[in-house]
């Protein structure tokens, strides 16, 4: 290493690596994890939700986790976008495809993705 | 791609606990579940709750697992990591007023809230065997920043005005004693680092030394631009393997990337470190005698003037700089003097790490800024004492210290009030003690330590401390006289002004300190004949209650020098004459017929 230049690289290519270990995610992902959930393909979406959050450059400030059996099976693969200050969100029967429109529209666009939501679906 | 990180805590406390086995069943669990590729397993050092390893947290949650056995791990994957349910029965149970709660943040635990971390920073949460780790949470910025932006003189200006104090135990400002070995004529210098730690139950240096070892080679390198050195050594105990080992694979680390060596940044400037093991006197834990070890020279001190800044290693130029103070050097480059001079008291500043041992509730490490009172760190951080015990004293600074007794329990810890209370900030061993704990023995535990460690290069260390402790002995055997006392303070004042070393000045500490503030208790000891804790020994002495022995001869039975007598269903008598005290018949006795006093 011969330049402040390349320590900033490798800080910045860390940064993003390390600041998962850090509590704030001002947004978290919550994938439905239980038997249920994994039954109805719930790892394709959750895997789809954290390889866009990195390629995006988002591990700082979103978190992606996972949770158990909500009691909505029938829902699965449910997720959950909580943002700070702003009500929660639940999408149902998701796919890979509709994570990537998720990510898009809600998580980069602000704007939840309305025709997937719980209440949508329950009109 | 990674969604997790799993911590897994690899410090000395969490490795004898086990964590290393529970490291390897994670890495098999996680494969036999497929789930290798997004959970990362990362190796950290001290969380500082160690009486609570192996330590384990799961990101992007948080969970904080405590006592984690191998049998556990496949839970944690099946349940946590696939399904995303908490493993509540691992998480971690905190007991406040009876009540015990269930923590499921590291953060929320009342060990943590209280704790500001600047020199453990990075303890517990980065990988210190990885130095792209390290330059992610801003590491090597400072040293970047020095060698690019700053003349020595600023350097050593900014580290003043932070008001940094030595944190090997006297307290020395460590701006000025950069600015003495900058001032002499250019030329070889050295830059040493004191990780030398020696004090009974202490573990700070060795904590961060495991945890994050960069800190301490960046601030070297800073220490060396600033004083105009090209050289550093690490004098670090061979007692401390897991230290020795990550200090090496840092130093390789840094010397692959060009951050050690020669024109680093392209600047022109060149620094290397070289580590030298100790085999572990604590008398080379004294500057002078750890120089004289470094140059292979029997590790004896020598007395000062000349003092190493002038007259140091090889007889050149050296600062000697401790452990837990280089951890706080790359910080206060980076965020400024005004900031770490935010924390603390008006002539402690920043934070300071302690060894939490003892009669507490949370053994462990811990990092409090400097004015926190004995009472937060043992009741709000340390968790109390456990078993309903009362608090009696709290020892700081190892055999060179002394006692804090309970009625000074609000004093805010630094370093003028405890100098001023009899005592001293030492490294940061924090020793706590309950009613149990008979102070005069306390005395003797360190005055035994120092008799083993004193060098024998001065008579006053040597012979004084020597007989200091035959007096104690005399004082605990029951045979004390109360000129004895007097005897004790005598000595003690003789040893103190007299002695070579750091060493053989403190010694008397302890004695001093227990004194002073339990003298009843000595007088017990000397007039009454009796321990008031039931600690000593020879003056105790076991009895069966009449009343209570239903004569069933066990305990006759289990003495080995056949003390017991008695006919059998009729209260048996113990011979004090033959008793040794072993305590076998007590253990035995399933009346509680048997009592000591």
């Amino acid at each position: 290493m011969k330049s402040l230049a390349e320590l900033a690289a490798i800080r910045d290519k860390m940064k993003n690596k390390v600041a998962l270990r850090e509590e704030s995610g001002e947004t978290r992902i919550v994938v439905g994890m239980a038997t249920c959930g994994i039954a109805a393909g719930a790892r394709p979406v959750l895997s789809t939700f954290v390889e866009e959050v990195d390629k995006a450059g988002l591990n700082g400030s979103v978190a992606v986790t996972q949770t158990g059996c909500i009691g909505l099976c029938r829902y699965e693969p449910i997720v959950e976008v909580l943002r700070a200050g702003e009500e929660k969100v639940t999408y149902i029967k998701m796919t890979p495809e509709k994570a990537l429109e998720v990510m898009e529209k809600h998580i980069k666009g602000g704007k939840p993705v309305v025709e997937y939501t719980i209440g949508n679906i329950e009109k | 791609m990674i969604r997790s990180h799993v911590l897994i805590c690899g410090g000395t406390g969490c490795t004898s606990s086990g964590s290393v086995a529970v490291r390897e069943a994670m890495a098999k669990e996680l494969e036999l579940a497929g789930l290798s590729d997004e959970v990362k397993i990362v190796q950290t050092g001290c969380f500082g709750l160690c009486a609570n390893g192996p330590i384990m947290i799961i990101y992007p949650e948080g969970t904080f697992y405590s006592h984690v056995k191998v049998d556990d791990v496949k839970e944690i994957v099946e349940e946590h990591l696939l399904k995303g349910r908490l493993v509540e029965r691992l998480l971690h149970k905190e007991t406040d007023e009876g009540v015990t709660e269930t923590v499921h943040s590291l953060s929320d635990t009342k060990f943590y809230k209280k704790q500001h971390r600047v020199a453990l920073r990075n303890c517990g949460v980065i990988n210190p065997e990885s130095i792209d780790e390290y330059i992610g949470t801003d590491g090597y910025q400072a040293l970047g920043k020095v060698l690019t932006e700053m003349k020595p003189q600023e350097v050593i200006d900014t580290i003043l005005a932070s008001g940094l104090r030595g944190r090997g135990g006297a307290g020395f400002p460590t701006g000025r004693k950069w600015q003495f070995a900058a001032d002499q004529p250019a030329g070889k210098k050295y830059v040493v680092c004191n990780a030398d730690e020696g004090d009974p139950g202490a573990f700070m240096d060795r904590s961060v030394l495991e945890g994050d070892p960069h800190a301490v080679l960046e601030a070297m390198a800073i220490a060396g631009y600033a004083i105009g050195a090209d050289e550093g050594y690490i004098y670090v105990r061979a007692e401390y393997p897991i230290a020795v080992q990550r200090l090496t694979i840092a130093i390789n680390q840094a010397r692959e990337y060009g951050l050690l060596g020669k024109d680093i940044f392209g600047t022109g400037f060149n620094f290397d470190i070289t580590l030298r093991l100790g085999a572990g006197a604590f008398v080379c834990g004294e500057e002078t005698a750890l120089l004289a070890s470094i140059e292979g020279k029997r590790g004896e001190p020598h007395p000062r003037p000349p003092f190493p800044a002038v007259k140091g290693l090889f007889g050149k130029p050296t600062i000697i700089n401790n452990v837990e103070t280089l951890a706080n050097i790359a910080q206060i480059i980076n965020k400024g003097a005004d900031w770490f001079a935010s924390m603390g008291t008006e002539k402690s500043k920043g934070t300071k790490v302690f060894a939490l041992g003892g009669k507490i509730t949370n053994t462990g490490l811990v990092e409090i800024p400097m004015g926190t009172t004995l009472r937060e760190i043992i009741e709000d951080i340390g968790g109390g004492i456990p078993n309903g015990k009362k608090f009696k004293a709290a020892q700081t600074g190892g055999p060179s210290g002394g006692c804090i007794p309970a009625s000074l329990i609000d004093t805010p810890i630094d370093y003028d009030n405890l100098l001023a209370i009899g005592s001293m900030m030492g490294s940061g061993g924090l020793i706590v003690m309950d009613e149990d704990n008979c102070m005069v023995d306390i005395a003797k535990f360190f005055l035994e330590f120092t008799v083993d460690e004193s060098c024998g290069k001065c008579v006053p260390c040597r012979t004084g401390t020597r007989r200091l402790l035959e007096i104690l002995e005399k004082i605990t055997s029951g045979n004390g006289e109360m000129e004895d006392l007097d005897k004790l303070e005598e000595l003690c004042n003789y040893i103190k002004s007299t002695s070579l070393c750091g060493l053989g000045q403190t010694a008397p500490n302890p004695v001093v300190s227990t004194l002073r503030y339990f003298r009843d208790e000595y007088i017990a000891h000397i007039v009454d004949k009796k321990c008031p804790a039931g600690v000593c020994k020879k003056l105790l002495h076991y009895h069966i209650d009449a009343e209570k022995c239903r004569g069933c001869t066990a305990c006759a039975r289990q003495c080995p020098t056949n003390a017991i007598s008695g006919a059998v269903r009729t209260p048996h008598t113990i011979d004090p004459a033959k008793c040794i005290k072993c305590g076998a018949c007590m253990a035995t006795c399933k009346f509680g017929a048997i009592y000591k006093q």
